[in-house]
């Protein structure tokens, strides 16, 4: 596999019984990219990451982290990854300052010398110094998600693997934890972000994979996995079963009425030649248009409309 | 430096010297902890009570195993070791059940056991690192019985030599000695009781239901050893040889049945290590 992917996994496979939770993903998350891991409840994503991190054995198939075999290499490699998976979990009886230290003490590459700087340091990144002494008991949903995240960053690390690291924030936290993606992005980490929110994918991933049904339906770059969706003509008319049938007439297929006009997915004519066509059968054309699909219809398109989990 | 720069430093991630670190966290976690406190308060109750009781009605009452409370009048020491022996039945497998179920449950529980795992914390190191944590804490417990009964005896009935169960007398001082050789016995056993705790441990999300279980082990053993249609059995129980610590305050101290206690203490301790690693090193964390 290549070295320069930050991720990458060949066939990786996890049955529960006889179901198959994953099956035969090949994700190639390159170095230094901030990738989107999308996809609806219940399609495999958390157990893809369980897999990713060896929590969770493979049935099937093999993957590497920062060009290391896991789970053979997971001592030289984890330190250097951090993670939140499946929200936050601390000791509600010790201070959010207390659990990083006893995470920092578990961790046999961490400098004792600097442990304290460095868990202030990762809780003023995350906004949480003014809390640090608060037993976790006491957290709200967001401080206890900072938490996990300031645990994500208590040493220098070449890949993040976050799951849903927004959950329960309020939109300030969400803001500071989208900067706080891109500055570490920046910095040349890596960062895998498993996510329902398409507006926050929109905003800060440069590549994107996307489950259903344990399988990873689509994986590209995002302006590549745009190019790859085809656009739609949209006309406004008074009279759209008129319009409907020169757009079928043009070739276009899919081709939609609604109360107020049609639409058709434009392939490859011009759409001028569309307009002209319209024009030329006597259709009153009220307003033309070209929708590309936004990442939402796209993400639609490839995971279906139901709105019941993946089974 | 930026944060790769700085890990890109180090690219190949250097392990450092060993530690106490995560072991003193460990030690933390227990002692630490309100609930485990007030349990520790609870087996510090015991001696005080009986001390008291017995200053007060002046004449003892019985107990399983070697009974101590007869003598404790004459010396305070004896305080101390009917205190252990009144709380080896119960008390202490209970407080040892507890801690040593919590170990992996507890952190599988409340979702922490992924974290950890994921720090990374090598499996192997950490069931050792559990496992350490729980003898010292059944050494603890056992300790904190003798010491404290020790000196809630000498305070309330004074010092003085020892009467043996053989007859003997021995000095206060060499009383001692035995009292601290009854401490590691029976805190051995209890880690072989903190041994199968373990393994439960990594059976189950549960650390209450699991410390019951256990505990539930512990007297069912008890009562098992107290059937003699069932003698043949008895030598394989865990608790059978608890209560043979009285052949240390015997002249000269019989040793059969403390060596055989330590034997069966050390067979307990390796199969149910083993079975937990066997358990826990390959199973799939979805907590």
């Amino acid at each position: 596999m290549a070295d320069e992917l930050a991720v990458a996994s060949r066939g990786l496979t996890k049955r529960f019984g006889r179901q198959a939770a994953v099956d035969g993903i090949d994700l190639a998350v390159p170095r230094g990219a901030v990738y989107g891991f999308l996809g609806p409840n219940g399609s495999g994503k958390t157990t893809t990451i369980r897999m990713l991190l060896g929590l969770v054995r493979p049935t099937a198939g093999t993957h590497e982290l920062l060009g290391a075999p896991m789970p053979a290499g997971a001592g030289q490699v984890l330190p250097r990854v951090g993670s939140l998976v499946e929200g936050p979990a601390f000791h509600p009886y010790l201070s959010g300052a207390a659990n990083l230290a006893r995470l920092d003490a578990a961790d046999r590459t961490a400098e004792p010398g600097s442990a304290r700087r460095r868990i202030a340091t990762a809780l003023d990144r995350v906004g949480l110094s003014a809390a640090a002494d608060k037993r976790y008991r006491a957290y709200s949903l967001g401080m206890r998600q900072r938490l996990a995240l300031a645990a994500a960053l208590l040493a220098p690390r070449d890949l993040l693997i976050l799951d849903e690291p927004t959950n329960g924030l309020d939109p300030q936290g969400t803001r500071e934890v989208r900067s706080l993606i891109t500055a570490l992005a920046a910095d040349g980490a890596t960062v895998m972000l498993s996510t329902h929110l398409l507006s926050e994918v929109e905003q800060i991933c440069g590549y994107v994979g996307v489950m259903h049904l344990g399988r990873l339906v689509a994986q590209a770059s995002l302006p590549e996995l745009r190019a790859r969706a085809e656009p739609r003509v949209r006309v406004e008319t008074d009279r759209p079963e008129d319009a409907a049938r020169t757009l079928r007439e043009l070739g276009l297929s899919d081709v939609e009425t609604a109360r107020n006009g049609a639409t058709g997915r434009l392939g490859p004519l011009a759409p001028e030649k569309v307009v002209a066509a319209l024009v030329h059968d006597g259709v009153g054309v009220r307003g033309f248009g070209v929708v590309a699909p936004d990442l939402e219809e796209m993400f639609v398109s490839l995971t279906g409309e139901g709105f019941d989990v993946s089974g | 430096m930026s944060v790769a720069d700085l890990s890109r430093a180090g690219a190949a991630v250097r392990l450092r010297r060993p530690n106490p670190r995560f072991l003193r966290s460990e030690l933390y976690l227990i002692f630490g902890r309100r609930r485990n406190q007030v349990g520790l308060a609870v087996l510090a109750a015991l001696p005080v009570i009986l001390a008291v009781s017995v200053r007060l009605g002046d004449e003892g009452g019985g107990g399983d195993g070697p009974n101590f409370v007869g003598s404790i009048t004459e010396n305070g020491f004896f305080v101390a070791l009917a205190a252990l022996s009144l709380e080896i039945a119960l008390f202490l497998p209970i407080a040892v059940s507890a801690i040593s179920v919590d170990t992996v449950a507890g952190e599988a529980n409340i979702g922490t056991l992924r974290y950890l795992l994921a720090v990374p914390v090598a499996r192997t190191r950490l069931l050792a690192v559990k496992y350490t944590a729980v003898a010292i804490f059944a050494f603890a417990a056992t300790g904190l019985v003798a010491l404290w009964g020790l000196l809630v005896g000498v305070a309330v009935f004074g010092a003085g030599p020892v009467t043996l169960l053989s007859g003997d007398q021995i000095s206060f001082a060499e009383g001692l000695l035995r009292l601290a050789a009854i401490w590691v016995y029976l805190a051995i056993g209890l880690s072989a009781l903190g041994a199968i705790g373990l393994f439960v441990s990594t059976l189950t999300e549960q650390p209450i239901g699991g410390g019951i279980a256990v505990v539930m082990l512990s007297v069912a053993s008890f009562i098992l050893d107290s059937i003699p249609q069932i003698e043949w059995l008895h030598p394989y129980l865990l608790t059978h040889w608890w209560l043979a610590f009285g052949d240390l305050l015997r002249q000269p101290v019989a040793l059969d049945g403390i060596r055989s206690g330590l034997l069966s203490a050390a067979a307990y301790i390796l199969i149910f290590t083993s079975a937990a690693w066997a358990r826990f090193a390959g199973r799939d964390v979805t907590s």
